[in-house]
């Protein structure tokens, strides 16, 4: 029963990991940059919710009605003045650029807000729990984050396969000489593309912030299980995400059960023997290109 | 008054000199052809055109409006759209889903899904396909599909026939007319002779970046295309 639970609260967990990958397989997927400020981003947004939630006194999930719409607006001006040169310059210089965006953000929270650990305070919903049996009850926040994650993975897997943004994106993901030709701005496509992965970065922050602690450095972890979940997955994929996130999410919490001290360690594990066996991740990209 | 007017035209890749004051005009409803051997800056012009590569003198009026430094994704709406040099088919997009990223700009004309479906049957028959899975006849039909989804008054095409069998090349062709009949003005480039003889109103020889030949059809000797195409 105990392992039940623990896999039941992985798949939970793992809601929140696909949540935050979301954004950084969406911004591979289109533009091949690999977002470095990614985790950095998501605390960003968390401390913005902590300074509306604090001014205004609202419940943090209102707060998110405007984190949201300003993340995207981050979004895309960073892709328009930082990471629209930088891919003009190629190379490694978008990692580089995302690796910078990563540090200085960082440091500019540190001096605002000092190292101490905040949260995003949600009353008795942050322990508030759906028995199943005994044994087994489920979180309500961990649940809403969970849904929230599905949807937003199910939101932007039908944009990009219905909406003539999302097929532009992927026009200009194939081939970015060629989409120009069918009168379609590369920039703004990806302007737009950052938008939304930084729309989706404000709600994970938030949620993380909701779920518990977080001071400014705290996004270098955040960043790492999110690679991993893209990984695991496979790259380019968002159904692959979703699944990687619930992939590591389970891996971490059977660990925790077999040990307290193994989690992460475990989820690291898999995610090695996933690169190892299956570098291809479970649900690679279905037409090569 | 013509629809496009390329005048003095220089093209430079880094130290190679592509084009040499190259001048090519083209009235409305007009097909013109422009043939080469390989290296003569056949594709060159078209990318000029298009907007792909800027030229480093000369200048490109389409329309009556200097479009020399314009980008190309501003090309479009007013009315230029290019079928690339091998096809360029956006491998994970379906066909239809190819042509209709070609309809992003939308512009007024008499071509729709259903229109380029009728002139192309070939297209029509594998629009659930992948671009990525398809034959090089079937990506160079979904190539000029996708170039007609903007309703160009200008079509640029690029090597039709390269690497395709000639019963294919019969195919595509024969979908000519229906674009001419729209009143397109097609510029097509091509290194067989003989095929773009037979669609062109006009022809012009280019060699090593310069008009060595130009002229109707009709008036042209097969020897003197011969010796302008080759420079002998």
């Amino acid at each position: 029963m105990q392992w039940i639970n623990a896999i039941i609260q992985g798949i939970l967990l793992g809601g929140l990991y696909a949540l935050l990958a979301a954004g950084l397989s969406l911004m591979f997927g289109v533009m091949r940059i690999v977002n470095l400020a990614h985790g950095a981003l998501a605390i960003l947004a968390a401390y913005l919710g902590l300074v509306i939630v604090q001014a205004t006194g609202i419940s943090p999930f209102l707060a998110l009605l405007a984190v949201v719409p300003i993340m995207a607006a981050v979004g895309y001006l960073l892709q328009w003045g930082v990471f629209n040169r930088a891919l003009s310059m190629g190379g490694l210089s978008p990692l580089l650029a995302a690796f910078g965006l990563a540090v200085v953000v960082t440091q500019l929270l540190q001096l605002r807000f000092s190292a101490d650990l905040q949260s995003l305070q949600v009353g008795s919903l942050s322990v508030a729990s759906i028995t199943i049996t005994d044994q087994i009850s489920i979180g309500v926040l961990p649940l809403i984050t969970f849904v929230v994650g599905v949807v937003v993975i199910l939101g932007l897997q039908i944009f990009l396969s219905r909406a003539p943004l999302g097929r532009a994106m992927r026009a200009a993901s194939d081939d970015p000489q060629t989409v120009p030709l069918m009168g379609i701005d590369n920039r703004r496509v990806y302007a737009l593309a950052t938008a939304i992965a930084l729309a989706t970065v404000g709600i994970a922050g938030m949620f993380l912030g909701m779920r518990g602690n977080f001071n400014p450095t705290y996004g270098d972890a955040m960043l790492i299980f999110a690679f991993e979940a893209v990984i695991i997955g496979g790259l380019g994929s968002l159904w692959g995400t979703l699944a990687g996130g619930m992939v590591l999410g389970i891996a971490q919490t059977v660990g925790a059960q077999v040990n307290p001290s193994y989690g992460i360690l475990i989820g690291n594990l898999v995610f090695l023997a996933i690169l190892a066996f299956r570098p291809t991740g479970l649900m690679p990209k279905a037409v090569t290109t | 008054m013509s629809l496009l007017s390329v005048r003095d035209l220089d093209v430079h890749y880094g130290d190679f000199q592509a084009i040499y004051g190259l001048t090519v005009t083209i009235d409305e409803g007009e097909t013109l052809a422009i043939i080469g051997a390989n290296g003569a800056g056949k594709s060159t012009l078209l990318k000029s055109i298009a907007g792909q590569v800027t030229p480093t003198a000369g200048s490109v009026t389409f329309a009556d409006v200097d479009i020399t430094r314009t980008p190309p994704h501003k090309r479009v709406p007013l009315g230029i759209a290019l079928t690339p040099e091998g096809r360029r088919i956006f491998p994970s997009l379906t066909v239809e889903e190819n042509l209709l990223v070609g309809a992003h700009v939308k512009r007024k004309g008499p071509w729709s899904l259903a229109s380029v479906y009728e002139a192309f049957p070939l297209v029509a028959d594998r629009k659930d396909r992948f671009g990525a899975n398809l034959s090089g006849g079937e990506q160079q039909a979904t190539a000029i599909g996708r170039a007609l989804m903007s309703n160009p008054r200008l079509l640029l095409l690029d090597e039709v026939s390269l690497g395709l069998a000639p019963v294919v090349v019969e195919q595509i062709y024969a979908a000519l007319p229906a674009i001419t009949s729209t009143g397109t003005t097609v510029l097509v480039v091509e290194q067989d002779v003989n095929q773009s003889m037979k669609v062109a109103s006009r022809v012009q020889c280019l060699l090593e970046g310069r008009t060595v030949l130009e002229g109707r059809p009709s008036d042209l000797h097969r020897d003197q295309i011969a010796s302008a195409y080759f420079g002998i």
